[in-house]
């Protein structure tokens, strides 16, 4: 007999098991590994969370039962995977165009952005699947328990309690370590995805494994095997045809609205392509899952013991015939279901909840404009893991409360017409212009009551929500108000009637509403693009820019993104519109493009209302009304023309403009660079001069008098010579005549002699650097770069106006690139003065603090020999340069 | 009486040279390094003669010229304009704005005695 003590360590090596899988897919992704990880197999295997457990063991169940209704559980994704494959399609077009995170999101996008709305659905969706998570917990703690029998232990309610509780830990902790690695919940969870596709196949190996051996090893053989089941009770069960229509349609609908669902086919897709493969690689998995069930249920009703739980068959059957080995498989099989549903889940709900619920409350909470309130980021994750503990907290709270009675095995059914009463609201906004918000908001309640009236509450059993008296006499004592017989029609099945009149009348609310109300502009823009999402992808929706500060977007996409990844996203946007510099200006487009980058983060509604706190709102244009409205081909066509040469010429125009502008500033320049030359030399020798006369023609000075006058001669032919060799150095630069020296040598060492050499070793002036991650090596001349280094922080130095000045040091590696920063704590440089502090003699005020302003000037040139870079970098609430430098100067130059 | 001359540099060693050089031939220095309060000083020292850099931090030393030119009190006290920029535009601005002499650095010691004694009549 398999004791409980093997199954817990077969169970934890197999945990271990999928936590190294998907570490190592993590990493993988991470260093661009792995391009097995996006292949469409990996996607197809990930979709297969829909077999949970209850698909798992409950198939078989289904079928001692009821014979073959359990096919309706897989008819239905079959279906929409074949036939509507298009639909599917759309929707992952829509989420990859407009960066969704979850259901809610993609209905609170389209629907004009609308909160409620999201946080109608979160709320509903978490209803439905809290009593889905309990399940799950059950059928592990069941399949134990039978472990636990056989081994002659008694399994008490208590032992079977602290599984089900340990069960749900180790999940929070799983989904936690690799479902919130990012904030950016639109990228893929790569380790999550790789340990259930790999779950996938071991359920899939475990039920075939079963399924063989009952056909061949107990059956002996096919013929044998069909003529039990002929001999067995579920030969003769009969289907009606409306319970076989009904639950066939509410498995297609749930595999399209179930969050879980969405979150591997919509979020978790890499490339649409891959949807292809899908569509006939999911029905054939779930062919091969639904191959042997018969089989197993007519064995395990011929065999076993009549009051044996036909649910368990998969498990007890080999269990019964003494292959501990197989009913391990199986167990495992059945693990894996219950736990990639539960982990999907979990990372899916807590998205929904923390974008929709707990972001929008906590920023409402804490009052200030998105830019300065604290790290939106480092909020958000905790958001996310909270509400992961949060919900499978909840699935085993559902788990306890309810006991794990026969109630929770009906409830799968149930939670399916919950979460199909996303449909109408779905389907209708992605194909029906028409469709508004309101709508969907009355559909959506409308749908959800008569869910609960007639479906949910009821399901607790007669007396814990609703009274008898309702159930049997209706709402009122008005008998047509009986929750299982809505306006008299009597003798349907329950589940049935449930689906008929939720959906009919969701469906039928949503459509007057929409025909009745009126859509705000928002929604036209966002119903435009959703329905024409193969037409025009990610148009339209405008902002108007004109008055938002971009250093304030870049502060706050700061605080959500991360800083490198909002930075490279600014300076690429400037690259486009032909600006240097990594500020963009804030264009219509560039604001959309923004919005959509911050929804994959925080989702389209807070995104949305984030901006336009910094923006001052979105307008409709003209354009946007002309691109709803764009009835006829020819219009868009030619607008779109219009448009890009417009937008072609605005560019030009901006680049010219700015070449321009530099150029005035340069001649400008040019001229007083002759004045400051001489202003520069001559100051020091006039105290040369002056002194040396005074030594000369005056009698008597005492020797103190003497010594302070030669040394001041002194100190001011140092200066001379400094600065002689300043402008000589940067004439050597300027010609490219430089001769340099490329050695090996640590960062780390290069900033020690740096910092010891520009003197900031003193009281008053701390310097914060991480010392562990500059420990990367490079090949440059590191003299030069040390001199580079030595000019900014003894700029920082000389400047920085705090009343404790704190330059913070900080170094990464990016690409082939190391990536130095040096951000101090004062008053920063205007940023209209950004542009110009690289050019010579560009001192920002007339500070004299020593230097000839050429110090800059010079770092750009050395940079620019070393293959590198120097550029500020705004909004860092202080002075902030970073130097990029190439790891090997050597390969850099031969890649130019 | 010690006659008063207020010296508005900001460049230190400059400053200690001229003030050495002044007091040794007897006069009263007070001096002063910025430009942004420069008309504060110019007020509050009633000198009898005013030597004025251009370049100074916050302000330039035309600006103040200016100022003191419209000053109903100050407005026939002598100035002597210093720069290092030393070309022809700067001497044309100082005599359109209304210095009463302009020397380049670097001058030689003897020059700026003789200058400041022959603007002001002793």
């Amino acid at each position: 007999m398999a004791s409980l003590n093997v199954l817990v360590l077969v169970c934890l090596i197999y945990v271990i098991f999928l936590f190294a899988v998907a570490f190592a897919a993590d990493r993988a992704a991470l260093h661009g590994r792995g391009a097995w990880l996006r292949s469409p197999i990996v996607y197809t295997l990930s979709l297969s969370i829909y077999c949970t457990a209850w698909t798992f063991y409950g198939a078989v169940g289904f079928a001692a039962r009821s014979g073959l209704e359990y096919v309706t559980i897989y008819l239905g994704p079959t279906l929409v995977m074949i036939g509507w494959w298009w639909t599917l399609r759309k929707m992952v077009r829509i989420g990859r165009s407009q960066r969704i995170t979850s259901i809610a999101d993609l209905i609170s996008s389209r629907y004009g952005k609308s909160n409620s709305l999201a946080v109608f659905v979160t709320v509903l969706a978490v209803i439905g699947t809290t009593p889905y998570i309990a399940l799950q917990l059950q059928s592990v703690t069941l399949s134990f328990s039978i472990f636990a029998e056989t081994d002659m232990i008694s399994g008490g309610p208590s032992s079977q309690q602290s599984t089900a509780f340990w069960v749900a830990s180790g999940l929070a902790v799983f989904t936690i370590l690799f479902g919130t690695r990012n904030l950016d919940a639109n990228e893929r969870h790569h380790g999550v995805v790789m340990a259930i596709a790999l779950e996938a196949v071991v359920k899939l190996f475990a039920l075939l494994a079963v399924g063989v051996f009952v056909v061949w090893g107990l059956s002996g053989g096919v013929a044998e095997t069909l003529a039990q089941i002929d001999a067995s009770p579920i030969s003769q069960f009969e289907v009606t045809n409306s319970r076989w229509i009904g639950l066939t349609m509410l498995s297609a609908a749930a595999f399209i609205c179930l969050p879980r669902m969405f979150q591997v086919m919509v979020v978790e897709n890499e490339d649409e392509g891959h949807l292809r493969t899908a569509s006939w690689a999911f029905p054939a998995y779930l062919m091969a899952m639904s191959l042997f069930v018969v089989p197993i249920a007519a064995v395990g009703l011929e065999r076993l013991p009549a009051d044996a739980n036909p649910d368990l068959f998969v498990l007890t059957l080999p269990l019964q015939e003494g292959r501990d080995g197989l009913a391990i498989l199986s167990f495992l099989g059945g693990f894996s279901s219950a736990t990639s549903m539960v982990i999907v889940a979990a990372i899916a709900l807590s998205t929904m909840v923390s974008n929709h619920i707990v972001m929008p409350i906590w920023l409402w909470m804490s009052g200030e404009s998105a830019m300065v309130s604290g790290d939106v980021r480092s909020v958000a994750l905790l958001a996310r893991r909270l509400s992961i503990a949060g919900i499978v907290f909840l699935g085993y709270l559902y788990f306890r409360v309810s006991g794990g009675g026969a109630a929770l095995a009906a409830i799968g059914l149930i939670s399916f017409v919950g979460v199909a009463q996303f449909l109408p609201s779905l389907m209708g906004g992605l194909f029906w212009r028409g469709a508004n918000r309101v709508g969907a908001i009355a559909g959506l309640v409308v749908g959800a009551m008569v869910w609960m009236y007639s479906l949910f509450l009821p399901s607790f059993g007669d007396t814990v929500f609703l009274p008898q008296q309702v159930i049997e006499n209706g709402l009122f004592g008005l008998s047509w108000l009986r929750p299982q017989a809505l306006f008299g029609a009597e003798g349907l099945d329950p589940i049935v009637h449930a689906v008929m009149w939720s959906l009919l009348l969701n469906t039928f609310v949503f459509f007057v509403v929409s025909l009745l109300s009126f859509p705000r502009p928002i929604e036209r823009l966002q119903g435009a693009q959703f329905v024409n999402v193969f037409q025009h992808s990610g148009t339209a929706g405008s902002w108007s820019g004109g008055l938002a500060q971009s250093e304030d977007l870049l502060i706050m996409s700061q605080r959500i993104m991360g800083a490198s990844e909002a930075q490279a996203l600014f300076a690429g946007a400037a690259r486009h519109q032909g600006i240097a510099g990594l500020l963009p200006e804030p264009t219509p487009d560039f604001l959309q493009q923004l919005e959509r980058e911050l929804s994959g983060s925080v989702g389209a509604a807070t995104a949305h209302a984030m901006i336009s706190q910094i923006v001052g709102g979105a307008t409709v244009s003209v354009e946007d009304l002309m691109a709803v409205a764009d009835e006829t081909a020819q219009i868009m066509e030619y607008s779109s023309r219009l448009e890009a040469k417009t937008e072609e010429q605005a560019r030009t125009a901006r680049q010219l403009r700015e070449a321009n502008e530099k150029l005035t500033q340069l001649s400008v320049q040019k001229d007083a660079f002759l004045s400051q030359i001489s202003h520069e030399l001559r100051t020091p020798m006039t105290s040369i001069r002056a002194f040396s006369e005074i030594m000369r023609d005056t009698e008597g000075l005492t020797e103190d008098e003497q010594n302070k006058y030669s040394s001041i001669i002194h100190d001011e032919a140092v200066r001379l010579t400094r600065l002689l060799d300043d402008l000589l150095d940067l004439s050597v630069l300027e010609n490219a005549q430089v001769v340099l020296n490329w050695q090996t040598g640590n960062l780390s060492e290069v900033l020690d002699r740096a910092i010891s050499a520009a003197g900031v070793n003193e009281p008053g002036f701390k310097v914060d650097r991480i010392r562990a991650k500059e420990q990367l090596e490079l090949r440059s001349d590191l003299d030069r770069l040390a001199q580079v280094f030595i000019n900014v922080i003894s700029n920082a130095r000389k400047y920085c106006d705090a009343s404790d000045p704190v330059l913070r040091i900080r170094s990464k590696q990016s690409g082939g690139n190391l990536i130095v920063d040096f951000i101090d704590n004062g008053s920063g440089i205007p940023t209209d003065k950004q542009a110009l502090i690289f050019e010579k003699f560009s001192r920002i005020g007339e500070t004299k603090a020593g230097g000839a302003g050429l110090g800059l000037a010079i770092c750009r040139e050395v940079m620019a020999r070393l293959s590198g870079t120097i550029t500020y970098l705004p909004g860092q609430n202080g002075a902030a340069f970073r130097v990029t430098i190439p790891i090997d100067v050597e390969a850099a130059k031969a890649a130019e | 009486m010690n006659k008063k001359v207020l010296l508005i540099e900001d460049e230190p060693n400059i400053i200690e040279a001229i003030s050495f050089i002044l007091s040794r031939d007897g006069w009263d220095v007070k001096t002063h390094a910025n430009g942004h309060d420069a008309m504060d000083a110019v007020r509050d020292r009633a000198a009898d003669l005013i030597i004025l850099d251009v370049m100074l931090p916050g302000r330039s030393g035309f600006d103040i010229l200016k100022d003191i030119r419209a000053d109903g009190a100050l407005s026939d006290t002598p100035v002597l304009m210093l720069t290092a920029r030393g070309q022809d535009k700067d001497r044309e601005m100082a005599a359109r704005v209304g210095a009463n002499r302009f020397m380049t650095k670097p001058f030689s010691n003897a020059d700026v005695l003789e200058a400041v004694r022959s603007m002001v009549a002793t």
